[in-house]
């Protein structure tokens, strides 16, 4: 493990470049990466036609919405990574993990912030949703909670033997936590086991800080502290990942 | 490291490879020298791509010793001293032939005008200039094939290993690309390269013959067709496997 723990600031660079580089090469993907979430709010915003709900759930979805897209890219991208033998060549090359995960994480996390930027103004602009405060808290959430997608999504590919198996993730990883995170029925109101269930998924505290966002002029010691818990599983995740990815098969 | 110019690059005793169960790897003993291209011959199946991911340090020993260099296999150091080619070329194939050779060639440690001048005589070398800025994934097998060719080079390394790098490619192709290789043993490194098809084996300047997971000979072509008696080396290969402990099991059986 000699090295395992360093990371080089110009293989990460490189990293991240190359991955921007390949998403360039796919605009359809781009294109849809920028403007799925938007749409999807457009949506919300005529399935509510509700001004007052609309302001009410809004923000929840602008951190669910990219937070799932993320999961799903980085899902597949690594486990395509694996399935090509890209990924077999780079551990044989002096490339640390951690300079493979850290520039996907800044590649992604670049693409995070283009998608939530479009999603917001079109949000707080043409669809009407007013905030109590500024939107800057609820831009750094989304971004944090789009960079959590990504890690969760950078781990589970280590669990696919497959690109079939990847996709098969997102339904698996992702819709329990949409259904517990306290989108569809708040979390107060699930039996305590429900509770107990959403209280150890990281969604959960993405969708509370946004309901906290939502109801606050200010930025306040709650959400920071789901901020704390969202930085603290994109980290773990990213350390899990770097541990789950071997040199050596058996 | 206490290594001389004249020591064999790979040294490998006793070397045993499992996976799931089976035995792959049989207790292998062998060397491969600098300056000389060593041949891995034998059928599909019978255990090169798994020697070689050995050597290169991605796979897993369960007994005996492997060492490149003095160090053990899949030491950190060795990493920009071996350039490996896979059969399935193990490039990205949504990237340009240049951005594919300059994410490799950074992460080899080679920086700007370096890397500029060692990507422009690279692709000279494998004959794919005027591609650099194609898409990888428009390229056809006998491109690709060099383009997984070129990032095992572009780090110069001391030994190459190159699995099946002349598959399905043409004849005059593979006539220039076994010249290279011979250039490149002559300037001192070592290569280890692995092909199925016996003509090949003719190319080289020593050989291992395989057949599941043990070697039926290690010797000089030369060699092999003196102790065989024949006078081509699928011949020899042939009456090999036909004297060996398990060829003779399944003559019995039949």
């Amino acid at each position: 493990m000699t090295g395992e723990a360093a990371i080089s600031w110009t293989l990460t660079r490189a990293t991240a470049r190359r991955v921007v580089a390949q998403l360039r090469h796919d605009p359809r993907t781009i294109v849809m990466m920028l403007a799925v979430p938007t749409v999807l709010m457009i949506l919300l915003r005529y399935v509510l036609d509700n001004p007052l709900a609309l302001d009410r759930f809004a923000p929840e979805y602008i951190g669910v919405f990219p937070f799932v897209i993320m999961f799903m890219v980085a899902a597949i991208t690594t486990q395509r990574e694996r399935a090509r033998g890209t990924l077999e060549r780079l551990m044989a090359m002096p490339l640390g993990k951690l300079d493979l995960l850290a520039g996907y994480a800044i590649a992604f996390g670049l693409f995070a912030c283009f998608q939530i930027t479009v999603v917001m103004v079109v949000s707080l602009t043409w669809l009407g949703v007013t905030l109590p405060g500024s939107a800057a808290p609820m831009a750094v959430v989304a971004v944090l909670d789009a960079i959590l997608g990504m890690s969760l999504g950078l781990f589970a590919s280590a669990f696919a033997r497959s690109e079939f198996q990847a996709v098969q993730f997102m339904p698996a990883f992702v819709l329990p936590q949409t259904l517990l995170c306290g989108l569809v029925v708040p979390r107060d109101h699930m039996t305590a086991v429900l509770r107990g269930l959403s209280d150890v998924l990281p969604l959960s505290y993405a969708v509370d800080a946004m309901q906290r966002i939502s109801s606050s002029a200010s930025w306040t010691a709650a959400i920071s502290a789901d901020v704390a818990v969202i930085v603290a599983f994109t980290v773990a995740a990213l350390i899990i990942g770097a541990l789950t990815l071997r040199r050596r098969t058996r | 490291m206490d290594m001389s110019a004249s020591d064999p690059l790979v040294r490998a005793n006793g070397l045993v490879v499992r996976r799931g169960g089976r035995v792959i790897l049989d207790e292998l003993t062998f060397d491969v020298a600098r300056g000389r291209i060593t041949g891995l011959l034998g059928p599909s199946g019978c255990g090169k791509t798994t020697l070689m991911r050995t050597l290169v340090g991605v796979q897993t020993i369960a007994a005996g010793q492997v060492t490149l260099l003095g160090l053990p296999a899949g030491h950190p150091k060795l990493r920009a001293r071996i350039g490996y080619a896979t059969q399935e070329s193990a490039v990205y194939s949504d990237l340009t032939l240049i951005e594919n050779l300059r994410y490799f060639g950074t992460v080899l440690g080679l920086r700007k005008r370096q890397l500029a001048e060692v990507i422009t005589a690279t692709v000279g070398e494998l004959d794919l200039t005027g591609l650099e800025g194609r898409v990888v994934g428009t390229f056809s097998g006998g491109q690709l094939a060099r383009v997984g060719l070129a990032v095992a080079l572009l780090g110069n390394p001391d030994l190459l290993v190159l699995d099946e790098p002349t598959v399905g490619l043409d004849p005059v192709l593979r006539r220039d690309l076994w010249a290279m290789f011979h250039r490149l043993a002559a300037a001192g490194t070592a290569l280890l390269v692995s092909s199925h098809v016996m003509d090949e084996a003719a190319r080289c300047d020593y050989l291992l013959f395989m057949r599941d997971g043990r070697f039926l000979a290690e010797a000089t072509p030369a060699e092999v067709l003196r102790r065989t008696g024949t006078t081509d080396l699928e011949a020899a290969f042939l009456s090999l496997a036909a004297s060996s402990p398990a060829g003779q099991r399944e003559g019995a059986g039949r």
